[in-house]
């Protein structure tokens, strides 16, 4: 590998931290926006920076879209008091918010976030690194992310936080089979046999040109979304947190800019999660079902079809906020239940019923 | 009371239901009709709220439409006033003054707005109506002194009461019809 290649990347790479950090930031934005709205509020829509805010037309709007609120909540965060109880586990108390950071972004490494369509016709996707064990190297890292949340819960040496962040990794645990197991039909359906593509979720897009996952099978997106929002914390499965019965879970004794940066990371979260169902189940950055790809040739393609991963992955945010301030938080309990007695089960059946499907209708010659 | 329990029968929850997808979709549509309803948050130091009639805000004095002030400083306000909020000094109106016939003015008339309960019982003993609980309600001071409101800031956040009374105007003109008992 030449070191050109090298410095694209890196530079992609970098560029693609931008942009899920500054999405992460209009997510909590968002987040507040959209909450507000829900409860017939407008929600921020005050903040305003003096000179910015009186441009004549954009000032007003970025004001009313609670725009410069991002701005106020991370100068916040950046320049409080960074109070450190004195009963912490002070080495792994400022471990936790970076272990809680990198899992969420290392993913993004083996996300194919567009398609740009060559002079000789061929498709190639945007990938930073299309290795064949890309849904591997997510489930690895997903599931790390919670190592994040029971350092913390652990080094903050209080019984909320501990508890939180037990119920994290017990959550984690029965979660991440359900996950795993609800991919696997994704993949069974996409390989033919012979196929060395192994886990590649460019090999996913690019299977996904003509029809969804989402309509091929539902019960696994279903199952697949379900266990998502568990990973990611959120509602109604954020049992790490549960500010009714744990104060603020894991990260009760955090304040200023360490929280912020949990903060962060549990929305870097749940847009890597979006991207990631994106991709797997509603075609990637393809345009739509059963219609051809309209992209031109070329660089101008290759940001188009970026663009509408993008909205794709935007839309399932939105989703993400719409079901966390529908649902109430489930009980610990039911949260357990739910994972082992209802979606593991259904997972595996799941699983049978298109290993069975697909050795009906897969063509004897091939085997 | 046996014969008051009403039993209701619980019935099993259907396959359906134990998923729980049936209520999370019309969840769903319940907060997705929510957000594109009308709002109802009033931004507030933009938009005042509407005030009804009778409202009790800031005790404010007022004159009369030709610009007497309308107080005569009898203090019946002072004294029925619950928390003492109102401190009248009373003075007499100069000979030769166009209101002279009304003999009685405060000379400082100072209510102290921390003190003020906002009962109205200023306004409704006052046989002038010269005191009156306005729309003010937005009352605010850097010291304790500055929400001493004295006889100028009151005339001046009460302004003129639009009464067709003139009951000194009317007195003072029987008089000089030389009609003592008018
Ligand atoms: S305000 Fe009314 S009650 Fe009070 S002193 Fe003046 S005239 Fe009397
Ligand atoms: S409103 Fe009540 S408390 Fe206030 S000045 Fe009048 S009588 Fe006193």
């Amino acid at each position: 590998m030449d070191w050109i290649q090298l410095a694209i990347e890196a530079g992609f790479g970098l560029a693609f931290i931008i942009v899920v950090m500054s999405m992460a930031g209009l997510t909590v934005v968002a987040e507040r926006k959209f909450c507000g709205f829900i409860q017939g509020r407008l929600g921020p829509n005050r903040t305003t920076i003096p000179i910015l805010g009186s441009i004549p037309f954009f000032g007003r709007l970025i004001t009313r879209m609670g725009l410069f609120q991002l701005v106020a909540d991370g100068s916040k965060f950046l320049f409080k008091e960074e109070i450190v109880p004195g009963h912490v586990n002070k080495f792994y108390y400022n471990l936790a918010p970076i272990v809680a950071l990198i899992p969420p972004l290392v993913p993004l490494v083996v996300l194919p976030f567009g398609q740009m369509t060559l002079a000789d016709g061929t498709i190639r996707q945007l990938i930073i690194a299309n290795v064949d064990i890309g849904m591997l190297v997510i489930l690895a890292f997903s599931s790390l992310g919670v190592y994040g949340t029971v350092l913390a819960g652990w080094a903050a040496n209080s019984k909320y936080p501990f508890m939180g962040g037990i119920r994290a990794s017990a959550q984690m645990i029965s979660y991440e089979l359900t996950m795993g197991l609800s991919i696997l039909p994704v993949f069974l359906w996409a390989n033919v046999p012979g196929s060395t593509e192994g886990l590649s979720i460019a090999n996913i897009v690019v299977f996904q040109q003509t029809h969804w996952f989402v309509y091929l099978q539902p019960l696994t997106a279903l199952l697949f979304l379900v266990a998502l929002f568990a990973e990611t914390n959120r509602a109604p499965f954020d049992m790490a947190e549960s500010e009714t019965d744990l104060v603020g879970g894991f990260h009760t004794e955090y304040g200023a800019f360490k929280f912020g940066i949990f903060f962060v990371s549990e929305y870097a979260h749940v847009i890597v999660g979006s991207g990631l169902f994106v991709l797997l189940f509603l075609g990637g950055s393809n345009f739509l079902p059963m219609l051809p790809n309209p992209w031109p040739i070329g660089i101008p393609g290759a940001i188009l079809s970026t663009l509408w991963f993008i909205a794709k992955t935007s839309a399932l945010v939105f989703f993400f906020i719409w079901i966390r301030w529908t649902l109430p938080r489930f009980r610990y309990d039911q949260v357990m239940n739910l994972g082992w007695k209802m979606l593991l089960p259904v997972a595996i059946a799941n699983l049978v019923f298109v290993m069975v499907l697909l050795a009906k209708i897969t063509p004897v010659a091939a085997q | 009371m046996p014969g008051k329990v009403k039993e209701i029968e619980r019935k099993p929850l259907s396959l359906a239901e134990k998923t729980f997808l049936p209520q999370i979709v019309s969840g769903l549509k319940v907060t997705c009709a929510n957000m594109l309803r009308k709002k109802v948050t009033r931004e507030y130091p933009d938009v005042l709220p509407p005030i009804p009639p009778g409202y009790r805000g800031m005790p404010t004095l007022v004159k009369d439409p030709d610009g007497r002030e309308k107080c005569v400083s009898c203090q019946l306000c002072e004294f029925v006033c619950p928390p003492k909020a109102i401190r009248i000094t009373p003075g007499a109106i100069p000979e030769g003054s166009p209101n002279a016939h009304v003999e009685k003015a405060p000379q400082e008339f100072e209510i102290d707005m921390l003190r003020c309960i906002y009962c109205g019982m200023c306004q409704e003993v006052c046989p002038e109506e010269a005191i009156f609980l306005q729309n003010k309600f937005t009352l605010n001071g850097l010291s304790r002194q500055e929400l001493v409101f004295n006889k100028e800031r009151l005339y001046e956040a009460g302004g003129t009461l639009q009464d067709q009374h003139f009951k000194w105007k009317k007195k003072k003109e029987a008089e000089e019809h030389g009609n003592a008992q008018h």
